[in-house]
């Protein structure tokens, strides 16, 4: 984390060649037919990022970071490493309230309105509203079934006939009951690494939250099991909004709607996958996912 | 380098020489193994001769009925050590009963309340400083605060005076520090991820250590708990000064009560050969107990996994 960067030390620090192509890899975006593009640039703001500046101890995570993230859709971050795109998903379940030293300097985070580090906020209320699926697949050492019903038993239901019925939903909506209906009490740590963290989306989703946030969800599978989590992304757009950190640019072409480009702790660019991976309007942008440099 | 003998399967035509030769690095490291395996029989022998001596001398006079008789007067044949047995599971289940909900919360608080505050600092040094703690200390502190005052009541229960309660809670001052060392080790092995998966499905820190990090780690705190048991049952000097010893069966938790480490002590120094011989069985049987403890656990502990 590099925080103390100007904008003129940025220039200096990306080296760029004027005759590389913009593009370096075919990109396909979800869908492109112009007037699903404007839509999605004009589709209700979910969670309102307002000039946060982020700090872990001393030093600056995030810079006046500012934009809108729009409801049922899918957001891609992408950036180099250390970037900050982490830490601002993070912030947005309050993930970061788990490290010491760390704290929002300046600005604000509203999710449908609401401050979400006002003092009067519930963490944990938050929390259910806002799912988290991370990096490294995690089920807890317990069955299939126990994983997905976790959250819910944490809020003290007991009804064995909605315990089944949200085990039953969770795991179709992540794709993964065809594969696990007939061993939902063996242990979750018997599946497969895909097999895991469609298990992790299905037990974020069995707490019906209204927005998912998924941490490099794919940087630890194999192809065909991200295929596999790319397709559960396409399909849980039309019930969740989405906001995916990535370091694979083919994925986030793949799977986003709007992509969002950071760099050394500040946005530098944001706006529709489609026009990001074709026709970025910011050089730094072109030269990141040109390969250039990153 | 030319390597007298040709035909070696790891020298190829071509001129590839993947022999062994004698180098000093390889003569060091061969003198290594060699130390290595030496000083490791080394550390066998008080081990394993210990263990022999036990079996062959205890073992040979072990009778069963030993194990519920009460002990002989001196020179008369015969008799056994059950109330010494008896007050020794008594003891240790009362320093274990005392000792692991304090050590294992003090251990939660540490790693997952306190976030490495002054005060979570300062419980960790007193838990080093006390696993050090000589245990006849602990005995000497119990005798004063407890067995000295006689006329200690709880309502209308004596607490003062030599008690299998006073015995209980010396040992439990032994154990608590090998639990919260033990514990705290066992729930900061716990992935850190683990703990993040639950808190970001809405549970609070209180259901995250009993839903998930105690889960995660219950075979390795057991295993703590086991070696401060192993410990407890050993223990001669705190007991001495806390429950002291009678020839009789235990009557109440306010009694003084037998124990096996302290009958071994006792008929280990006295001229009469039957009361020597049984504290040889004695001492056989003490590690039989402790082992089978250890093993049970353990067995219990897998199988619930």
């Amino acid at each position: 984390m590099s925080p103390q960067s100007t904008p003129s030390t940025m220039d200096e620090s990306i080296p760029s060649s004027p005759t590389a192509q913009a593009v370096a890899f075919p990109v396909a975006p979800a869908s492109s037919s112009s007037s699903e593009k404007a839509a999605r640039l004009t589709a209700p703001t979910i969670i309102d990022i307002n000039n946060v500046d982020f700090y872990y101890g001393a030093s600056k995570a995030l810079h006046g970071i500012n934009f809108p993230i729009r409801e049922k859709l899918v957001t891609a971050f992408i950036g180099p490493s250390g970037c900050g795109k982490s830490t601002l998903l993070r912030c947005l379940n309050r993930m970061n309230d788990l490290i010491d030293g760390t704290r929002i300097g300046a600005g604000s985070i509203k999710i449908s309105g609401v401050d979400i580090y006002h003092p009067n906020v519930d963490v944990i209320e938050l929390r259910k509203r806002v799912g988290m699926v991370f990096q490294k697949s995690n089920p807890f050492p317990k069955s299939i079934y126990e994983n997905v019903v976790y959250g819910l038993r944490l809020q003290g239901v007991k009804d064995k006939a909605r315990l089944d019925e949200t085990v039953e939903r969770s795991l179709r909506g992540a794709a993964l009951w065809e594969e696990v209906r007939d061993r939902l009490h063996t242990s979750a740590l018997g599946l497969s690494g895909g097999q895991q963290q469609r298990l992790c989306i299905a037990r974020a989703i069995a707490v019906e939250p209204e927005i998912i946030l998924m941490d490099e969800p794919c940087s630890a599978l194999d192809p065909i099991a991200t295929v596999k989590v790319e397709e559960l992304i396409h399909q849980l757009k039309q019930d969740y909004t989405i906001v995916i950190v990535t370091h694979n640019m083919q994925q986030a072409g793949r799977c986003s709607d709007i992509t969002a480009f950071f760099y050394m702790g500040k946005l530098i660019e944001i706006d529709a996958t489609g026009k990001i991976f074709t026709n970025p309007s910011q050089k730094q942008t072109e030269d990141y996912i040109s390969g250039r440099f990153g | 380098m030319d390597t007298p003998n040709q035909t070696n399967g790891a020298v190829s035509p071509q001129g590839l020489d993947l022999s062994r030769k004698p180098r000093a690095r390889l003569i060091f490291s061969r003198a290594m193994d060699v130390l290595v395996w030496m000083v490791t029989l080394a550390a066998l022998i008080p081990l394993v001769s210990v263990l022999y001596m036990v079996i062959r001398r205890g073992a040979g006079n072990f009778h069963w009925n030993m194990l519920w008789l009460l002990p002989p007067a001196a020179g008369v044949d015969g008799g056994g050590f059950g109330n010494a047995l008896l007050g020794t599971i008594i003891l240790v289940a009362i320093g274990t009963l005392v000792s692991v909900p304090i050590g294992v919360l003090t251990a939660i608080f540490l790693t997952e309340y306190s976030q490495g505050s002054k005060s979570a600092q300062l419980i960790r040094f007193c838990a080093k400083i006390l696993s050090g703690l000589p245990s006849i200390l602990a005995g000497v502190f119990i005798f004063g605060i407890l067995v000295m005052n006689r006329d200690l009541h709880l309502g209308s229960w004596q607490i003062g005076g030599y008690s299998a309660m006073a015995g209980g809670l010396a040992l439990a001052i032994l154990m608590l520090p090998i639990i919260i060392l033990a514990t705290e080790e066992a729930l900061l092995r716990v992935p850190r991820f683990l703990r993040e998966a639950s808190l970001a499905l809405g549970a609070n820190r209180t259901q995250t250590v009993l839903h998930i990090t105690l889960p995660a780690a219950r075979s390795t705190i057991l295993t703590g708990v086991m070696l401060a048991v192993a410990r407890a049952a050993g223990e001669t000097a705190p007991i001495i000064f806390t429950a002291f010893f009678t020839s009789f069966w235990i009557g109440s938790l306010n009694e003084p009560t037998a124990s096996m480490a302290v009958l071994i002590y006792n008929f280990s120094s006295v001229p009469y050969d039957n009361m020597v011989n049984m504290a040889w069985s004695a001492s056989f049987v003490l590690i039989v107990v402790v082992l089978a403890t250890n093993i049970t656990s353990h067995l219990v502990s897998n199988r619930s996994k």
